[in-house]
This record gives C-alpha cells, structure tokens and sequence, in this order.
C-alpha cells in the first residue's frame, strides 16, 4: 500500500470514529437505538459513502448516482450520522433523532435526503436493488446498486429470490454485502438458524463471494477497489464485523443489539473512541 | 351488448399499445405471463418485460426498484397472491415508500371458481385501503379498463387495480362515458333507493335496477369503482335523495365497498344500509356465477335484497 493509499485509509478511519462516536451520541440523547449493527456496520457506510458511492450531497436524486440500500434498516443510526457527517442532512437535523416529530424515523425513510427506500422490515432491499439494477440496465445507465444485509435477517426467504433474480439477469452492478457479525437479536445467528456455508450458498446463485474483515478500512479499501464491475456477475461480500464494533463494553454481545448505554457508560464510550481518534490524528 | 374481452386482456392490450409508443412502460410478472395475458407483450417488448418466476415477493420489491429509478412500472399476476404472499412488500416497498407500482392483479373475488379460497382475494378492498397513499380500483367493464390503464401510465401514485377473469357483459356501451380515478360514476337516477356496485358487481346492479323498474322502484346505480380515494360525496348525495343503500360487492362483507359506505352514514348520521358480499366463510366450491348467486350478489339477489330493504 503507498503513501496516499495509506492516508486515504487513515482519513477514513477518522471519519469512521467520529461516525461512530455520533452515533453513540444521538442513542444516548435518544434513549433507543440500534447500537450493535449500527456500530459493526459503521466502517462499511463510511467507507460507501466517502470513498464509494458516486453521489452528491447537493443534488441527492442526480439521475445517474449511485443506489444504496440500507436492507437492515434497524442500523439507521449509522446511516444518519453518515448521511449528516457526508452533507446530506445537518448535524441539528441528526440532533432531534428521537425527539417528538423528528424528520428522522426510527428506521429509513425517503423523507431524509440521500435515503432510497423506506425500510425496516427485513428481507426487502435486495428485491429493490434487483430491480433498480434493471432499471439501470433498460436505460442503458451505468450506475451501480449496493445493498446492506443484516446476517440475521439471511432468514428471510425473499433475499433468495432476489438472489436467484440477480444470478438469473446476470446484474453485475448490483453488489449486496452482510454485515456478518454472527449475532442476532436472539444470540448467535448460527444458534438461533444456521447460516453456513453463507459463500457456497450465494455462490450456487451464481454470485461472485468475498469475504473481508468488515471493520478493517484497509481491506475494505482493496475489496472494494477490486470489484470489477465490467463482467455480468453479481457481487457479494461477506463483511466479517464485530457486533458494537469500537465500544469494548458493547462488542459481541448480543444484550447490545438495542442496549442503551448509562451516562457512565456513554461517557466511556466517548472516551475511548475520542482516544483512538487522537492516536489516529497523531 | 355482450363483451367477449376480459378486463385482464383489455388492460395488456392497452398497455402493449402505450408500451411500444413508450419504452419507459415495463411489465413484471410472476410465471403468470399466460394468465395475465401478457405473452404479446412479453415476445413484442423484451426489452420492456421482466420474468420474475414464481416469486411474488421479489416480484413487487423489484417493481419498487424499478419504479423508484423512473420506469412506469406494471406488476402483474392473480391478485390471490400479491394482496396476501408480497403484501408486505406492498405495504413497504410500494405504499411506504411511495413508489408508483401499479399492481394488476388478475383473476380476483371469485374468480377462479371450485379452485377454493386460497385462490379468491375477498379481503384485498380491506386490507389495502388501510395502507396510505395506495389507490384501490375494480374496474366495471372492458371499455372501463381500457380508459383506466391509459390514466395508469403517468399517474403519479401506487395503484392497485383488480379485475376478474372472464369477460363481463358491457356496463358502457359505447366510449362515450366519464372516467377518473376517484370519482364514482352515476349509472341511471333513481330516487327510491341507491344500489352501489364495485368490479363485476356493477352490471349486476343494472340488470336488478331494471327489474326494478318494472315494480315501480326507481333506483339509482353508482359505479363505485375506486374504493380508494374514496368519493364519500357520491354517497352523501344519494343519502340525500334516495335514503336508502344497498352496496354489493364480490368481497367479504368486511372492510370493503359496504363497509366505505357504513362508516361513512354512521359518521353522518344518516340513512339505511344493506351490505351484500361473501359473509365470513370460504366460499362454496362452484362456477363464479353460481358463487354470486348463491350469495346473493348477482341481479336476482340485488334484486330480492332491495325490495326487502324498501319493505316491499
């Protein structure tokens, strides 16, 4: 990795810890929130919306960007502070989350901009994303469709239908990704309902499978990067993540999956991720 | 008079034609190329034609996409499926987020018959009428349909239309008739008592109203065929002048046409009702007809259900 590589991956890291303190902040404020998948999946939509996407916080429904899907909606808290840390909403906007009428819903919806579906019911946005990548496709329009899945939500029937479709129409612009940090409201995903052999599974769909360690920005970088959107396939990448990712208290546990931290807590919380923002600037 | 199009071939017909004048148009189906009648489509327009398999849930979830990102989007399939399989996916990808699908369902009420009630949609007016901003329409007849489908291409919400799936006999004779999304039609006058009728039920509440006629009854016939938006101001004016209402309906008596009709006079404080529908049963296994008849929702039944609720 060179020089700009290895800075661009750092400023990353920093906007991913500042994401993911913002996080931590408005579920305090808020009282409820998602923090576990909203913290494991936080390197991922850091890295979509700041190094991936092809968007532009100041024309949010240009024709031709990119569609992002956030299919496990329940994590909207990483998605909002994104969104806001990206331009597409204020950092006051992000502040009423949880308060009485906030344009911000508990999970996506269309009304903040930068959101392309209103989710939260699972199992949705890959059939969503299928057609989108169609729709591309009929238009002869180039841009790319990604999808974020919970690996809980990997229960749910309909994402193998999608699945089937996007092998079957060979949509090699559609790229979904789960946040595979093997817990689920319940416990551990492969306890409550098996989901192994997760790459053999998506492969017999005829998709392309990666696996990635989903909260180191320098892999992602390279998965990423190397994604090539010129053949008919379409893409999946495992991204192995820590439940709470960046809290030690709240990582891989599943009591986290909605836990609200105490002001104690919260305060620790801050403190260490102020921490590693401070070893990453120095 | 007689009408050997179904509403399910008019509406392909229409939408083949607009289609290939407009590349925008799609067509998503579910293996029901056959029953919805879209193989012309489907050789004619390719590229305008997506083949989901059977898959109703990815199917409207894909139409959502494709909606979201521009394309004038039909799914299409037996309205039994998509108002229970996707519903979810009709409650969020569609009506949530407010992509403008617009969902044929074909082959719906009665439709398909002895096939039995995991066939019938009776409970699709009820459910989807609670979802918001998802229009509800039962198009009367083929000319009717037609007219809908052309309204249909840049409307801007989602819609979904069920139609049955034989022909039915002409409510319109001729082109010369009004149609909007919304606005009920006023079929004859009448003064003595008002007969509303949605879908296949609309041309049976003529021929009673003609029967009616014949005993000295002057009904009134409205074409209620958007139950959503709802036209509460067509039956407040029939309260008015008639008094009297008998709704008919080739769904359950709950949460449909009658029961649009009943919250509204209850509210208003107004007038007698009748519901007729298929009560809270899985309906007996015969032709569609003989289903409507031996409910009571044919012209015979309208029929003897208006003369008892004038107490004659």
């Amino acid at each position: 990795m060179n020089n700009t590589a290895l800075s661009r991956s750092k400023e990353l890291q920093i906007k991913a810890e500042e994401i993911r303190r913002r996080v931590i902040e408005i579920i305090y404020s808020a009282k409820g929130g998602h923090t576990g998948g909203s913290l494991s999946s936080v390197d991922l939509q850091t890295l979509l919306y700041f190094h991936v996407l092809n968007i532009d916080p100041q024309q949010p429904d240009m024709p031709g960007r990119d569609r992002f899907i956030l299919s496990k909606g329940h994590s909207v808290e990483a998605l909002y502070a994104t969104l806001a840390a990206r331009g597409f909403v204020s950092q006051e906007t992000l502040d009423t989350y949880g308060q009485y009428n906030s344009p911000l819903a508990g999970h996506p919806t269309k009304k903040t901009p930068g959101v392309e579906l209103n989710s939260g019911a699972l199992g949705h946005g890959l059939s969503v994303g299928v057609g989108m990548a169609i729709g591309a496709r009929m238009s002869g329009m180039h841009y790319r469709t990604f999808v974020l899945m919970g690996d809980g939500e990997q229960g749910e029937g309909s994402i193998y239908e999608a699945a089937m479709a996007a092998g079957h129409y060979q949509l090699g612009s559609l790229v979904a990704i789960i946040d595979r940090n093997t817990l689920q409201i319940s416990g551990r995903t492969e306890e409550v309902m098996g989901l192994e052999p997760m790459r053999e599974r998506w492969s017999s769909f005829g998709w392309e499978v990666q696996e990635v360690d989903g909260n180191d920005m320098d892999a992602l970088l390279a998965t990423f990067g190397a994604l090539d959107f010129r053949n008919q396939v379409p893409k999946l990448i495992i991204a192995r993540t820590v439940k709470g990712k960046g809290v030690s208290f709240m990582e891989d546990g599943a009591k986290w999956h909605h836990g609200v931290p105490s002001e104690e807590q919260y305060k620790t919380a801050i403190a260490e991720i102020n921490e590693r923002i401070k070893r990453l600037q120095s | 008079m007689s009408n050997t199009i179904p509403c399910r071939k008019m509406f392909t017909d229409t939408l083949l034609e607009l289609a290939q004048q407009d590349p925008e148009i799609v067509a998503v189906t579910t293996d029901a190329r056959g029953s919805v009648t879209l193989d012309a489509f489907a050789q004619q327009l390719p590229g305008q034609f997506v083949e989901l398999g059977i898959a109703e849930q990815n199917a409207v979830g894909v139409a959502a996409g494709l909606a979201s990102v521009g394309k004038k989007t039909f799914v299409c399939g037996p309205a039994c499926f998509y108002v229970a399989r996707s519903l979810e996916q009709v409650k969020v990808d569609v009506a949530y987020s407010a992509n403008p699908v617009k969902i044929l369902g074909v082959s719906g009420g009665v439709s398909y018959g002895a096939l039995g009630f995991s066939h019938h949609s009776l409970h699709d007016i009820a459910v989807l009428r609670t979802f918001p901003t998802i229009q509800v329409v039962l198009p009367s007849d083929a000319r009717q349909t037609r007219r809908l489908v052309q309204q249909l291409v840049d409307y801007p919400h989602p819609v979904y239309v069920r139609v049955g799936r034989n022909a039915v006999p002409d409510v319109y004779g001729d082109d010369d008739f009004s149609f909007t999304i919304g606005k009920a039609n006023k079929l004859t006058d009448g003064n003595d008592i008002t007969l509303i009728g949605t879908g296949e039920t609309v041309w049976h509440c003529l021929q009673a109203a003609t029967r009616l006629k014949e005993q000295g009854v002057a009904a009134r016939v409205i074409d209620m065929h958007t139950l959503k938006p709802f036209d509460s101001e067509a039956v407040l004016e029939a309260l008015r002048e008639t008094g009297t209402i008998l709704t008919v309906e080739e769904h359950s008596v709950s949460g449909g046409l009658g029961s649009c009709v009943a919250e509204l006079m209850a509210q208003e404080g107004m007038g007698k009702l009748k519901i007729l529908g298929i009560p809270d049963e899985a309906p007996i296994h015969a032709k569609p007809l003989e289903i409507f008849h031996h409910y009571g929702i044919d012209a015979d039944g309208i029929y003897t259900s208006a003369l008892a609720l004038l107490g004659k």
